[in-house]
């Protein structure tokens, strides 16, 4: 079988899945610190000894970058961590990132072949170590430039599609400027994620090492306000435009008090917390305002977040009402788990129908009605319909509503011959480029809401369609001289 | 960063600022603000483009000292920075030909409705500007208003400048009388006022616009805090607006939900003061 791993299938087949180490939940609850640790060299070793190294490494098809898995972890068995975070940057340039955020559950690990009698090998716990080892071990460097070239590529939007088609596009050496409207760049990495489960100095890291790379960040630049997409290319010489402006329209259910004070969208109450701080406030000056009593509404990785934070916020009850039940949930696995430690209560099968407030507007309650599931929906999972008569309300004095987020319209609305779609998404094509030549697209713009590693996998494609797309249009001019001189 | 160019005092808690500002003044239409943070633990809070000068790069902003993040932004000096400005934000207001309009401004509001009085000036409106405080000191710009007006009229609260008595009371008067021909009114103030005038001017079935103060935190529609009922559905303030249709407006929401973070202001501005306050004494 392998070289480095001397044990027989079966035996490895009896070595149990490796548990990350973590926060204790008691304590947890009470801070901002990351909730895991990750695996020490120890755990690590063992849990890359459970791999197969099957001839047919189905993992990395699970994988939307489609990183060489076995490979690396391979390179974990022989101790060459460094080796083991080059085969993975080879295909994705924010391995500390995914290691931490990834749904690995739905996609490498659920088709591991470990997986089908036993657990899966813990493939994001093992990538998150070997990050954190180039971090540690301080391993990394910024990679070569070839060529450099004199094309102006604006990249919009600094989330993970915009920072990983930033990067790319400077290895090809193409000067590249990136445009952020907050005054901080990551996008929901940096407002949205929470600390607890992304530490700020990780986004940071990346952040800098972006810049080293000779990537000039603008931030405090809404493109479409400061300047549209089409001054970009017609006055500030830019020959490419990438957007990745992500998806941050929060949703609101549409029921009644919903002004009330004491209600929030996802958004705002995370965007309070991580970007402005106010968990530190008064030392920050935003504040934030919240109950004793929180209900969040939603079953995915965003109420998941805000759910867990308000706990963090001495929230004494914590509620998470979801339409759906526990199956259908769309969150990280780990992450529920963890919000179930740190004692949030699951309210399942749970529509709200209305937010009820005393005489100063002040949220007192929250009206729902039970759900049972019928017939699979359009999304395949059973559609919820409402139980008649079972209207009950729940205490509460803040609601947080993380119901989905849509396409900020901001540059759909302000650019000419841009195509959009359902819910106001941008079209491309698989290569990322949109109705409008030399302006390409990618991440939660173009999907609508998705994940990090797939807004990463957009970012590189789209930067690929843009050195080919800048390389005819290069061409074509050469073309035309030529033919106006010859 | 940003740096303050020019520092000048309108009245003892009011204070005009000029930014550098290179990308956003160039861009800067009436109706137009912008979002800033003073220093990097500091909240991000609109205030209005009140002018721009493309070719040096500045802005204008005209700050009210009522908290502590505009207290803070009221103490620096020309030379000293902002660390973000963002803009420029919001839905630039429509300046069209009414033939004659109202403008009113109530406090810090006349620095927000400046721009756009001048703006309905330039496209050939007769401009009746209103504008009060609560006292004499607090009626700001009325030179600046005068220039792009064709008569100002000023109150006060306690009658210590102008006529005694809110801006609703001249404004009713210009409305009645006909010759004057108001065929729009703006009004850009405290909630209860613009509240009172949408009111008064319902009557008289003239299409009024009024500026809302929602809290900010973004900007950019990615929070929904800054959301508004009008007309019966959810509009956010940073991106519709902040200009909306006063007769549509439910004013007494947002007066409620400006209320949501009182208690925390109150406490961010009495550690704020008494972190400053030694120092000065
Ligand atoms: C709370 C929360 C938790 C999540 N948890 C997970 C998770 O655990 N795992 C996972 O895989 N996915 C998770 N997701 C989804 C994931 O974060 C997104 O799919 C991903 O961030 C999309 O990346 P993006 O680059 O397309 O856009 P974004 O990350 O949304 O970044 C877009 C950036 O563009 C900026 N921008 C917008 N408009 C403009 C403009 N006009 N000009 C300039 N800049 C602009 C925005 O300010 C923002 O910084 C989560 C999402 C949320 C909200
Ligand atoms: C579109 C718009 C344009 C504005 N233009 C101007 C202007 O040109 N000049 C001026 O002096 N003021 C302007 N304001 C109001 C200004 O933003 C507030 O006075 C300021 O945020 C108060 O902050 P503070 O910390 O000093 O006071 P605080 O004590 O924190 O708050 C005092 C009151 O200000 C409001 N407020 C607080 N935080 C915010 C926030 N983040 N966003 C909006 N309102 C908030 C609340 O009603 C609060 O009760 C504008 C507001 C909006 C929405
Ligand atoms: S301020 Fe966040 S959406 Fe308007």
């Amino acid at each position: 079988m392998s070289a480095f791993n001397s044990l027989k299938p079966s035996e490895r087949m009896k070595i149990p899945r490796q548990g990350s180490l973590e926060q204790n939940a008691g304590e947890r609850k009470g801070n901002f610190l990351e909730v895991s640790f990750g695996f020490n060299e120890e755990r690590a070793q063992i849990e890359a000894a459970r791999c197969l190294e099957c001839t047919n490494p189905v993992c990395t098809e699970g994988c939307p970058v489609g990183i060489d898995i076995r490979s690396f972890v391979q390179r974990i068995l022989m101790k060459d961590y460094a080796g083991a975070v080059q085969t993975i940057r080879q295909a994705n340039s924010l391995p500390a990132i995914c290691g931490r955020v990834c749904p690995q559950e739905e996609q490498c690990e659920a088709v591991c072949t470990l997986g089908k009698k036993h657990e899966p090998v813990a493939i994001g716990k093992l990538e998150r170590f070997v990050a954190d080892y180039e971090m540690t071990h301080n391993l990394f460097s910024p990679p070569m430039v070839e060529t450099k070239r004199d094309e102006k590529v604006a990249i919009v939007g600094s989330g993970p599609a915009g920072l990983t088609c930033a990067a790319e596009l400077s290895k090809i050496g193409y000067k590249v400027t990136l445009f952020e409207a907050l005054h901080a760049v990551g996008g929901v990495l940096r407002y949205g994620i929470p600390e607890f489960r992304l530490p700020r100095t990780i986004l940071d890291l990346e952040a800098e090492r972006i810049k080293a790379m000779g990537v000039e960040i603008i931030t405090n630049f809404l493109v479409g306000r400061t300047a549209t997409v089409d001054e970009l290319m017609d006055e500030w010489g830019f020959s490419a435009v990438f957007l990745g402006t992500g998806a941050g329209t929060p949703h609101f259910l549409g029921i009644p008090g919903e002004g009330l004070t004491g209600v929030y969208s996802a958004n705002e109450f995370l965007t309070r917390v991580n970007l402005m701080k106010a968990y530190q406030f008064p030392d920050y000056d935003t504040p934030i305002r919240l109950g004793k009593n929180v209900a969040v509404i939603g079953g995915g990785n965003t109420a998941m977040d805000a759910v867990r934070t308000a706990r963090r916020l001495g929230a004494e009850r914590a509620v998470l009402v979801y339409r759906r039940s526990r199956q259908e949930m769309p969150a990280r696995l780990e992450e529920v788990h963890h919000a179930e430690e740190e004692g949030i209560e699951f309210l399942m099968l749970t529509n709200p129908l209305r937010i009820i407030g005393d005489e100063h507007h002040v949220v007192t309650s929250l009206e729902c009605q039970r759900m049972e599931l019928g017939e699979p929906d359009d999304s395949g999972r059973r559609k919820p319909i409402p139980v008649a008569g079972s209207e009950f309300s729940i205490a509460v004095d803040t609601v947080i509503e993380a119901i989905g987020q849509q396409p900020n319209p901001i540059i759909q609305s302000t650019t000419s011959g841009l195509k959009t779609g359902k819910r106001g998404v941008i079209i491309t094509d698989d290569r990322q480029q949109t109705s409008r030549p030399g302006v390409f697209a990618g991440g939660d713009l173009s999907r609508g809401g998705a994940t990090v590693i797939l807004a990463m996998r957009d970012g590189k494609q789209a930067a690929n369609s843009i050195h080919t797309y800048l390389q005819s249009v290069q061409l074509s001019t050469v073309d035309i001289t030529d033919s106006m001189t010859g | 960063m940003f740096r303050i160019i020019q520092k000048e005092r309108l009245a003892s808690t009011i204070t005009k600022f000029v930014v550098h500002a290179p990308y956003i003044a160039p861009k800067r239409r009436p109706g137009n603000f912008a979002i800033i943070r003073v220093v990097e633990s500091g909240e991000r809070i609109p205030l209005t483009l009140v002018d721009s000068d493309p070719v040096a790069g500045t802005i204008t902003l005209i700050v009210q000292a009522i908290g502590k993040t505009t207290q803070l932004l009221c103490s620096l000096q020309e030379g000293d920075s902002l660390r973000d400005v963002v803009g420029p934000l919001g839905t630039p207001t429509p300046i069209e030909n009414h033939g004659s309009v109202a403008c009113v401004g109530g406090g810090v509001g006349t620095a927000v409705i400046y721009p756009i009085a001048r703006g309905l000036r330039e496209a050939g409106n007769n401009v009746y500007s209103i504008i009060g405080g609560r006292t004499s000191e607090l009626v700001i710009l009325e030179q600046e208003m005068a220039r792009v007006s064709n008569r100002v009229i000023t109150t006060t609260d306690d009658g210590s400048l102008g006529r005694k008595g809110i801006v609703t009371d001249p404004l009713r008067e210009m409305l009645d009388d006909r010759s004057l021909g108001i065929s729009a009114v703006y009004a850009i103030g405290p909630l209860p006022m613009m509240k009172a005038v949408s009111n008064l001017t319902r009557n008289y079935g003239v299409p009024t616009f009024v500026s809302l103060n929602a809290i900010m935190v973004d900007g950019t529609g990615m929070c929904g805090g800054c959301r508004v009922t009008v007309d019966g559905t959810m509009k956010f303030a940073c991106v519709d607006g902040p200009e909306f249709d006063g007769h549509k407006v439910d004013f007494d929401e947002l007066i409620m939900r400006n209320r949501s973070y009182t208690e925390l202001e109150r406490l961010a501005h009495q550690r704020y003061l008494q972190t400053t306050l030694p120092e000065h004494a």
